[in-house]
């Protein structure tokens, strides 16, 4: 690795990674908090312990931005929520933990929509992140910051959680790599719950290498989250032996919803796929339009629920306009949480209400169960799936901001990932005339994370042989 | 008039004497601690946190399930039970609404009567408030500790009947070693259901529900007062409206506290961060061969020795009935058994029993000793005590005995001859004419003048039939 290698050192990379933040941050708003103080004073502890000969990690002085919803001490932990404003963590997430054990150093905190509630990031309590191909248009969302700061080359990575495609989403609308792992892979532990049964850790880069070297630092089960599955990550994978994969292709996304510039490039790619020999299969999934539907019941409810913890009790803001137990929770609630939050507050305890469970929350409960058992059945004709994420490249900022469905229906090809709790990649796949950035995701069955990034990165080395990897030097991936 | 029966069923949240939390790893012992002392960011309800399965408390619900002589569930799920209040953290209390770690079972009553369990369910407790004149504090050390929620069917009719069903679940708690079982602490709460019905009715009446009773005491009284209240309502011909009512000590009264037209939308959901409990059944049979006897065994065992009400008092220590059972000789079972109750009974005594308590050998030999007729009944009560005395406690009946210088003189030779000094001393002289003359009663002092000069340790009933002897 070139920093343990004193070639570069970490000072200089955190350095050059701020001067960069500060200067995008003016134009783009990517960051809730800059660490810039915290970032150098760790980079120099890494150069010391390099110089003493001591074994410093896989990620000794690489710099990252932190979704700001991630607990560590470091900075105020919003969530870009209002009403967790003024909250600093006694408690490290256990992926932060684990980053930072292989000496990776967090230079900032980046923007999301509130509680991750949004396509967007313009519900983000500070204002929304500008995308890094047109300042007019939306970074995508919820993990927008954290996309626009890798697309940018701030960092080389950022962290991200993905509950319906808050990975996937930003990094297309930015060209990059974005992974969504397999639901429990890791570990959620100071993680701001959005909606528990679907929240995933998840990271953005430029390369599935970069991505692969991140799970396997951050996957593995944590007594802390009594979700995550026993460790599977990097253990091989039979499944996958062979060379020649074949591809599901979704037949129920192909229609008029979707923008013609994201239907030609999954044909591109599906053509470029054929031409190297890999088998296209054509997938009927009839219970994905089920999907959005049981997602924005089940999502909510989980909201609602995990939300009722903010109440200005014990932590964060709280409402001075109240002389009564019942106006304090009112005020503190209605001032704290931006409209979205709200709306989701709302649709959750209304599918949870008495009289009202079974015909909502119920009925999604089997609706999901038909959609996991649609993907196993594909999983048997195929090795992996390829779908857009989203219908359309980046919209402009203030475009949907104000037509909820409109926004939700944004995510009608990510959600079903998250229900069936699969791994989804996000591989960029070129741009529009206008140069917007467009993507693809990659889907596999649970556990076949790291056979996804193996082909992922097949497929990047054979459509862009000869081109140089930056991040792959400074990752030591390649050594 | 008509002939109200009451139906009764209650709901009893035991506290799990786990060491940590039911999803933390603070200490669940709370006593004696500062407020806010025993909490982590999981209890706290800090953003991001997660529940981490106490496994020990999902064996002492095992357990406590078995001495319920309940189904045990090999598979059971957690919910969130939703309602905003500042000793509720999360928003949410973690319980099992639809799929509870124990089944349906049947307590039995001292009397016979059995009283079926419908479930029972684990989930975790809420902090305390206390409420001072402009503002209120919250203590969360209790936030996240274990329970157990036992639900009975309605089968109890009388407030005899709630109060012992309510004492023999404390009892089997505690035997069971689930619960500390203090309750005046709050170990053990109960919420007792009540409604009236007309005599021979097929329907059950409108019930109230007294929630928060912390004794079995003013679970009766509660019981006896609405039987009252809502017989009076019915005999004007007025409704009994289905509503939470609280009950209180000084008043004798129970008084409303909301309708269920307030009653609040929990708004239930499955907890979707733990998974769902899966048992082995190895774990089951486990935990049933660490299962303590339990009261009933004991009622059945003692009943050939001992009265019923000896028994049931015996039964609220479960130490001293484990003692009794080690006598397998069902006469010394007995003797040391009144002799316990004597101690019981004498209030000054009762803390004893919290000690330590005597040894099988020094039992024994107690009861021995006292059937050779070497220590008066009077004295056998003394030694008992001593053996509570910490400086005592460790040595054996007979050198406490002898310290206490209480071992009668049973050899003959040496009792004729105390008999013999007394009766050469003139100040008796009168007394042995007297007797010769007829006069029986004077025995008596003459048996006191030679227990003086044995210094008490003389058998009694041997000087009596030594000096009827000489007299003669």
């Amino acid at each position: 690795m070139k920093t343990a290698n004193k070639e570069i050192t970490a000072v200089s990379l955190v350095q050059n990674a701020l001067e960069k933040a500060h200067k995008f941050q003016e134009t783009h708003h990517i960051f809730t908090f800059l660490n810039d103080v915290g970032a150098i004073k760790k980079a120099a502890e890494i150069d010391e312990r390099i110089k003493k000969g001591e074994n410093v990690g896989r990620l000794a002085g690489v710099p990252y931005a932190l979704k700001d919803n991630f607990l560590s001490p470091e900075g105020e932990t919003t969530a870009s929520a209002h009403i967790l404003q003024g909250f600093t963590s006694p408690v490290t997430a256990t992926a932060v933990e684990k980053l930072e054990k292989e000496g990776a150093i967090m230079i900032g905190r980046t923007n999301l929509d509130s509680f991750a509630h949004g396509s967007s990031t313009e519900n983000s309590y500070f204002g929304p992140t500008k995308n890094s191909k047109d300042l007019e248009r939306v970074a995508g969302g919820s993990s927008g910051g954290s996309a626009v700061a890798v697309a940018l080359d701030i960092v080389p990575f950022a962290t991200g959680t993905d509950t319906g495609g808050s990975i996937r989403q930003p990094a297309t609308f930015n060209g990059i790599y974005g992974l969504k792992p397999t639901y429990g892979t890791v570990s959620r532990y100071g993680v701001v719950a959005m909606g528990s049964s679907t929240d995933c850790v998840g990271f953005f880069a430029q390369t599935p290498e970069d991505l692969n070297l991140l799970m396997e630092i951050t996957a593995g089960q944590d007594p802390k989250d009594m979700t995550t599955l026993p460790d599977f990550y990097g253990k091989d994978n039979e499944k996958f032996n062979d060379p020649i994969k074949k591809i599901g292709i979704i037949k129920d996304f192909d229609n008029d919803a979707v923008a013609p510039s994201i239907r030609k490039a999954l044909a591109d790619k599906v053509e470029e796929l054929k031409a190297k020999g890999h088998e296209i299969v054509e997938l009927n999934m009839p219970a994905l339009k089920y999907a959005l539907a049981a997602y924005y019941i089940i999502v909510p409810a989980e909201v609602a629920s995990n939300l009722s913890r903010h109440d200005g009790v014990r932590y964060g803001f709280r409402s001075d306009k109240s002389d009564n137990l019942n106006d304090l929770y009112e005020n503190t609630r209605n001032e704290g949480f931006m409209s979205e939050n709200k709306r989701r507050i709302m649709t959750g305890n209304f599918v949870l209400s008495s009289g009202f469970y079974d015909a909502y929350y119920l009925k999604a409960a089997k609706a999901r169960t038909m959609i996991i058992n649609e993907y196993n059945d594909a999983f048997e004709k195929c090795d992996f799936i390829l779908t857009p994420v989203s219908p359309n490249p980046a919209f402009k900022l203030g475009e949907k901001v104000n037509d909820p469905v409109a926004m939700y229906l944004e995510d009608m090809m990510s959600v079903s990932v998250n229900l069936a709790g699969l791994p989804g990649l996000a591989i960029p796949a070129g741009e529009t005339e206008d140069g917007l950035s467009l993507g693809l995701q990659l889907v596999g069955p649970r556990r076949s994370d790291a056979d996804l990034l193996k082909f992922a990165a097949e497929m990047d080395k054979d459509s862009h042989a000869g081109s140089t990897d930056s991040h792959a030097d400074i990752f030591g991936g390649k050594d | 008039m008509t002939k109200y029966i009451p139906t009764i069923g209650i709901e009893c949240h035991v506290q799990l004497c786990t060491k940590t939390k039911l999803f933390s790893e603070v200490d669940n012992d709370a006593r004696l601690k500062e407020p806010n002392s025993c909490v982590s960011p999981v209890d706290y309800g800090l953003p991001g946190m997660l529940p981490r399965l106490n496994q020990d408390a999902i064996t002492y619900a095992v357990r406590a399930g078995l001495a319920l002589n309940s189904e045990i569930n090999l598979e059971s799920r957690f919910d969130r039970k939703h309602y905003f209040y500042p000793d509720l953290p999360k928003g949410y209390q973690i319980t099992q609404m639809y799929h509870p770690i124990i089944g349906a079972g049947f307590v039995e009553l001292p009397d016979g009567t059995k009283i079926r369990i419908e479930h029972a369910h684990l989930e975790e407790d809420a902090g305390k408030l206390s409420h001072e004149s402009t503002y209120s504090l919250v203590d969360l050390n209790r936030a996240g500790t274990p329970l157990i929620e036992i639900v009975s069917m309605p089968d109890i009719h009388s407030a005899a009947h709630a109060r012992d069903y309510t004492k023999e679940l404390w009892r089997l708690m505690t035997y069971a070693k689930v619960t500390f079982g203090d309750l005046y602490n709050g170990n053990m709460r109960f919420d007792v259901n009540i409604s009236l019905a007309p005599e021979g009715s097929e329907k059950l009446g409108t019930r109230a529900e007294v929630k928060n009773l912390n004794s079995f005491r003013s679970v009766e009284r509660a019981v006896e007062y609405e039987i009252k209240r809502q017989t009076k309502l019915l005999e004007k011909g007025e409704k009994v409206i289905q509503e939470t009512r609280g009950w209180s000590d000084a008043t004798g009264e129970t008084t409303s506290q909301r309708s269920k037209e307030e009653a609040q939308d929990y708004r239930y959901m499955p907890e979707p961060d733990i998974p769902p409990i899966r048992l082995a059944p190895e774990v089951i049979e486990a935990e049933r061969a660490r299962l303590p006897k339990l009261p009933a065994e004991y009622r059945h065992d003692f009943s050939k020795v001992l009265t019923a009400d000896l028994i049931e008092v015996l039964l609220d220590y479960q130490n001293l009935v484990e003692k009794l059972a080690e006598l397998e000789d069902e006469k010394t079972a007995k003797k040391v058994a009144n002799l316990f109750s004597s101690v019981l009974l004498a209030e000054e005594n009762a803390s004893l029993l919290n000690d330590e308590l005597p040894t099988k050998e020094q039992l024994l030999e107690l009861v021995e000793m006292n059937d050779k007729n070497e220590l008066s009944s009077t004295a056998t009560k003394e030694v008992f005590l001593k053996f509570f005395d910490p400086e005592m406690h460790f040595k054996d009946t007979r050198s406490i005995a002898k310290e206490l210088g209480v071992i009668q003189e049973n050899d003959m030779g040496a009792l004729e001859a105390i008999v013999d000094a007394v009766l050469a001393k003139p100040e008796t002289k009168q007394a042995q004419d007297d007797y010769k003359a007829g006069q029986e009663k004077v025995l008596g002092f003459l048996v006191g003048q030679v227990m003086k000069e044995s210094h008490g340790k003389a058998n009694p009933s041997a000087v009596q039939e030594i000096l009827k002897a000489k007299l003669k």
